[in-house]
């Protein structure tokens, strides 16, 4: 458990990152260091494009599972991690 | 109107009850006769029954709306389970036992998933961030490595340069300096670092940190120790197994795999420690009973083989050095001979047997671990401590030393006095060194054996020393490590890591045997000179 909140605060205090967001299995932010209701917002969309695109890897060959969604945007990166009902996003901006 | 007078010929059928029907009991025996022509209906109506209205009403059976997709994987998944399903019930009957545990197992079940929001679910994937993370970063740095050749190579004739990676450092060994490095064979980004310190007034505790080149900002794994690390080896098959050696003696084994900050083999007093400063350890291969073993060398004067027995560490004294001579474990004589200190050692490639020892007094001792009381040969090496010894990786006759005096020699082990000497220290054919003004430098024998190829300084000069360095087996990179605790990766410009041109049409060998050869080609040129000065 102390693990886990130890890598997180890391990766939250890197350069460069926005912010981090950990979703639990019915799509409510329970851990994250933006504003509320940005978080809820990010979960919710994020929740379906994941869902797309593990459904789409899958489609293709069933024994095959998504790892990491990296969406690269204009201002920053978008990373998006599905595991066990859990979702874990990560907003940074690496040009820094 | 019908003719009464006839009598009973004619009936008329609906005057049943009329008084015909005494006339029809006079005629009883004639048969009634239907009437073609004559008939008439007659009906009648009877009463309808009331009818009534009954109805009843229930409740509507519970329903539920239901939606679903049917991919191709949800149609693997429910196979899978469906298979797993089968599979258990197979176990079941086999061990119908063992129900009562299933009961438990059961209750256990249910009560781990009511946890509710634990997001320690997630710590796979904050791993992965982490260094995704890492990697954005440093992303420039990640890119040199994996593309990045000095084009400056061409217009340098044979000199080359050391391009900066990343940094690795951990906040809590800031104060230790690195004193021991080692990467590991099976995954080629993992190397360990040993944290202690060298000087002989400040010790304190130490540190075994494992960083991988993925994450540079924070270690893998850590193991904060009593005393001071001096050395460290990780096993080459089993690389989840590193021996330690430590300043106050004490030999010990980590195991990666296992949670837990402590090792798993632990020297004592009681088990046979050594009482000076442990300066290397080795893994050897396992011996006839399959226990992993490895050997250690300290300033007490002895070279220790210690085996892992089931949950003990069971120590066997291979020799002990003296100044004289190798003394064996026999009667307490009246004469205490005086023991030399061992500071390094190496064993050969191929000749399992055969390993070499260097002390502090500057003496190199070949040795065989069945021959414990007697050295095979002693070269007088260096008129100070040895700090290395190494074979060559390729030519099995050859070995290099490396000595606080300044000097670096190469040696054929058959042949007592030296053949060649300079300043560095050695890793196959090209030789990398540091010195304590903090730069390093890379020689390569077959190009320039009295110069460096590359001296580059790594670390700002006046504050820090370098202490140790590494070749890494497959990447061109090397670490370097300090007295800060601070690890420097830096990569080999294509000069440094030149193999031999080709001859046009000339098939270019590689392998074993082409380093062997040049390494006779080398000695033999360095023979012949002094051949021909005598």
């Amino acid at each position: 458990m102390a693990e886990v909140e130890e890598t997180l605060k890391r990766i939250e205090a890197h350069k460069g990152v926005i912010g981090t967001i950990v979703v639990n299995a019915e799509g409510i932010p329970i851990r994250t260091n933006l504003d509320n209701s940005t978080a809820v917002q990010y979960a919710g969309l994020l929740r379906h494009l994941t869902m797309l695109a593990r459904s789409t890897v899958r489609d293709i060959d069933p024994q095959n599972d998504l790892i990491v969604l990296r969406i690269r945007t204009k201002k920053y990166e978008i990373m998006v991690t599905p595991e066990n009902g859990f979702l874990l996003i990560v907003i940074q901006n690496p040009c820094e | 109107a019908t003719p009464v007078e006839d009598g009973g010929e004619v009936e008329e059928a609906g005057e049943e009850d009329r008084p015909d029907s005494v006339a029809s009991k006079t005629d009883k025996k004639e048969p009634k006769l239907t009437n073609q022509f004559n008939f008439s209906e007659r009906a009648s109506q009877t009463l309808n029954n009331p009818l009534r209205e009954r109805s009843c009403q229930t409740e509507p059976p519970p329903r539920s709306i239901f939606s679903a997709t049917a991919n191709q994987w949800e149609i693997y998944d429910a196979y899978v389970e469906e298979l797993q399903k089968q599979e258990k019930n197979k176990e079941k009957q086999k061990a119908i036992p063992s129900k009562k545990d299933n009961e438990k197992s059961k209750k256990k079940m249910m009560l781990m998933e009511t946890q509710g929001d634990d997001f320690t679910k997630v710590g796979k994937a904050s791993k992965i961030f982490e260094r995704m993370v890492n990697q954005n970063t440093f992303d420039d740095i990640a890119q040199d490595f994996k593309y990045f050749e000095d084009a400056s190579d061409e217009f340098r004739d044979q000199e080359g340069t050391l391009l900066p990676l990343w940094k690795f450092q951990y906040d809590k060994a800031k104060r230790l300096s690195v004193t021991a490095l080692c990467w590991n064979n099976k995954y080629q980004d993992l190397f360990a670092a040993g944290m202690g310190s060298y000087d002989f007034s400040k010790q304190g505790h130490g540190m075994l940190v494992f960083y991988s080149l993925k994450n540079s900002a924070f270690p893998e794994y850590i193991y904060p120790t009593n005393s001071g690390v001096l050395c460290l080896h990780i096993h080459e098959q089993h690389s989840h197994l590193i021996a330690v050696g430590f300043y106050d003696g004490c030999v010990a084994v980590y195991n990666l795999k296992e949670e837990g900050l402590e090792p798993v083999y632990k020297s004592t007093a009681k088990t046979g420690k050594h009482t000076d400063p442990v300066w290397q350890v080795r893994w050897q291969n396992d011996d006839m009973d399959n226990n992993h073993n490895f050997y250690s060398v300290s300033s007490d004067g002895r070279v220790v083989s210690w085996t892992l027995v089931k949950n003990e560490l069971v120590f066997t004294d291979i020799i002990r050095l003296s100044v004289n001579g190798a003394v064996s474990e026999g009667p307490e004589g009246a004469q205490q001979p005086i023991i030399a200190c061992g500071t390094a050692f190496d064993f050969h490639k191929q000749i399992d047997y055969l390993f070499l020892v260097g002390t502090e007094e500057g003496k190199i001792h070949k040795c065989s671990k069945t021959y414990s009381s007697q050295f095979l040969e002693t070269y007088n090496a260096h008129s100070m401590a040895v700090d290395a010894v190494k074979w060559n990786h390729f030519h099995p006759k050859v070995f290099i030393s490396c000595s606080s005096d300044w000097t670096v020699k190469i040696w054929d082990h058959t042949i007592k006095d030296l053949s060649s000497g300079f300043t560095c220290r050695m890793c196959q054919k090209a030789i990398s060194g540091h010195n304590t003004d903090g730069t390093v430098h890379v020689f390569d024998l077959n190009i320039n054996k009295y110069e460096a190829i590359c001296q580059q300084s790594v670390v700002a000069k006046k504050k820090t020393k370098l202490t140790h360095i590494e070749f890494n087996p497959i990447y061109p990179i090397i670490i370097v490590g300090d007295d800060r605790g601070y690890v420097t990766s830096l990569k080999l410009s294509p000069n440094l890591r030149k193999k031999p041109k080709a001859k046009k049409g000339q098939e270019l060998p590689k392998g074993p045997e082409v380093e062997i050869a040049k390494m006779e080609k080398l000695l033999s040129l360095l023979r012949e000179p002094e051949q021909n000065a005598v």
